[in-house]
């Protein structure tokens, strides 16, 4: 028992106060929170865009769809497929390696890859859920907003899409807590996100119970409070709810 | 005001709707019954193009709406409608659903906006629900709500979509009594309905729709006490 504990100081001391070793987990603190939330907000406008131009192809009738409509949602079409139906690992890879094969391996230039690279993937299945939340909005609400003199875009403004994020928040969490891990992988081209830094102690410290487990901790926190403040978002839209 | 010529509405092979021909003149009221299924609610729903009718004209105050290249959404604040399951907009307030058609269109300022909205809303009684959202409200307040959401456009013709069909009887009164009052200023009303008493009252014409066309249309004095048509009849046996 004591040598445990003799072990756990020693790794204690070598994984956060040695050689400053504790500035790995604050910066790759900073780089997973940076990449997650400007990932989500790229991909939550993509997949607005994409929620809209799919759901407004499927409830134009068949003959009044413009050619434009329809190129669109063919892109679209091709853009979920094409990102749900490979490994974001992989994505990631031909992002760095291959897009942005010229640029120099700099910080900043990673960040703004794994931005991208992440943005573009949670967009795709953004898309899908903000869809599935503009579906489960009834029809009358439109036919509402339209009957008015609305046109299509101002009733799903303003009418549509605020009920259909209420509807699809919980949806929504749970994308947010799933990009906040996944960015983990930002390690294959060498971000220095918070797993790379428990990594980059490892092989400086031979020490690995304690660096893992203390990002293991910090991971379960930050998904702790982004749960949290989800559950408060989605306490404040129930607003209209209450009877 | 409307004349209608020739409407027909199909979905797929089904012939919802079948040459219709209709005109109805400003401060009218016309009551359709008919049994469910007969497209008296497509019909009206064709009128202000929430249904794209498959063959005929309709026209509004001298514009041809079924022409293509007419903006539909300039017709469409001249009309009116008010639905059967209300559909009032869910995630804003009472004040908000009257208010946002006229301002984000332009029609009206914020301001004026709001003050006619409590004007309207203290006609109907509810000016204390203007900051409710529609989940606290009951059947008959949200209809009337509907109602006045309507009228804050300032309409030139109101169509009513079986307005009480989705509301307790002991609610049904309250909206009728509004469409009345409607009706009595004049108000130019196309109402789907099954209320046969309102039809009797309010109506300046009944047309009875079955199977897609009009089988009768008359005053409601004649089209009560006299119906010619052997379908009418045994219709009216039935809910009378």
């Amino acid at each position: 028992m004591n040598a445990f504990i003799e072990d756990l100081k020693l790794g204690l001391y070598q994984t956060f106060i040695l050689e400053d070793n504790y500035q790995y987990f604050v910066r790759g603190v900073g780089v997973t929170l940076l990449v997650t939330v400007f990932a989500l907000v790229l991909g939550l406008v993509l997949g607005v865009i994409v929620a809209i131009i799919r759901s407004a192809h499927d409830q134009q009738p068949e003959k009044k769809k413009g050619i434009i409509l329809r190129i669109l949602n063919g892109i679209c079409k091709v853009y979920l497929t094409v990102i749900r139906g490979t490994p974001m690992m992989v994505q990631l890879l031909i992002m760095w390696f291959v897009v942005w094969a010229s640029a120099r391996a700099s910080d900043g230039n990673m960040i703004r890859c794994a931005i991208l690279s992440f943005g573009i993937n949670s967009g795709a299945y953004i898309a899908e859920i903000v869809r599935s939340g503009i579906m489960s909005i009834d029809k009358g609400q439109m036919e509402a907003g339209r009957s008015l003199g609305m046109n299509y875009a101002d009733t799903m403004r303003f009418v549509i899409i605020p009920q259909a994020f209420k509807n699809v928040l919980p949806a929504l969490g749970n994308e947010l807590i799933t990009l906040v891990k996944e960015t983990s992988i930002v390690t294959v081209i060498g971000l220095k996100d918070l797993t790379k830094g428990a990594m980059i102690i490892q092989s400086k410290t031979y020490q690995a119970f304690v660096p893992f487990f203390a990002i293991a901790a910090i991971y379960l926190v930050i998904v702790l409070f982004l749960s949290w403040l989800m559950g408060r978002l989605e306490r404040r839209l129930r607003q209209s709810d209450l009877r | 005001m409307i004349y209608v010529k020739g409407l027909s509405k199909s979905f797929g092979k089904n012939h919802v709707i079948r040459n219709i021909d209709m005109h109805i003149t400003p401060g009218e009221k016309v009551v359709i019954i008919g049994p469910s299924g007969s497209g008296k609610s497509t019909f009206l729903r064709c009128l202000n193009l929430l249904e794209q009718p498959t063959g005929g004209t309709i026209t509004f105050d001298g514009t041809e709406i079924t022409a293509p290249g007419t903006d539909i959404n300039k017709v469409r604040r001249q009309m009116g409608m008010v639905f059967q399951h209300f559909n009032l907009f869910a995630n804003l307030t009472v004040k908000d659903n009257i208010t946002l058609a006229p301002v984000r269109q332009k029609l009206m300022t914020k301001e004026e906006a709001e003050v006619e909205a409590m004007r309207l809303l203290k006609i109907v009684n509810l000016e204390d629900k203007a900051d409710a959202y529609p989940a606290q409200l009951s059947g008959g307040q949200k209809q009337r709500i509907a109602i006045v959401r309507a009228l804050a456009m300032k309409p030139k013709v109101m169509l009513f979509d079986e307005p009480t069909s989705a509301l307790d009887p002991e609610m049904v009164g309250e909206v009728l009594d509004l469409m009345k009052k409607l009706a009595e200023d004049g108000m130019t009303m196309a109402v789907v309905t099954h209320e046969m008493g309102f039809a009797r009252e309010v109506a300046t014409r009944v047309v009875f729709m079955d199977e897609g066309v009009i089988m009768e249309e008359n005053n409601p004095k004649d089209f009560f006490e006299h119906p010619q048509n052997e379908r009418l009849k045994s219709f009216l046996a039935k809910v009378l």
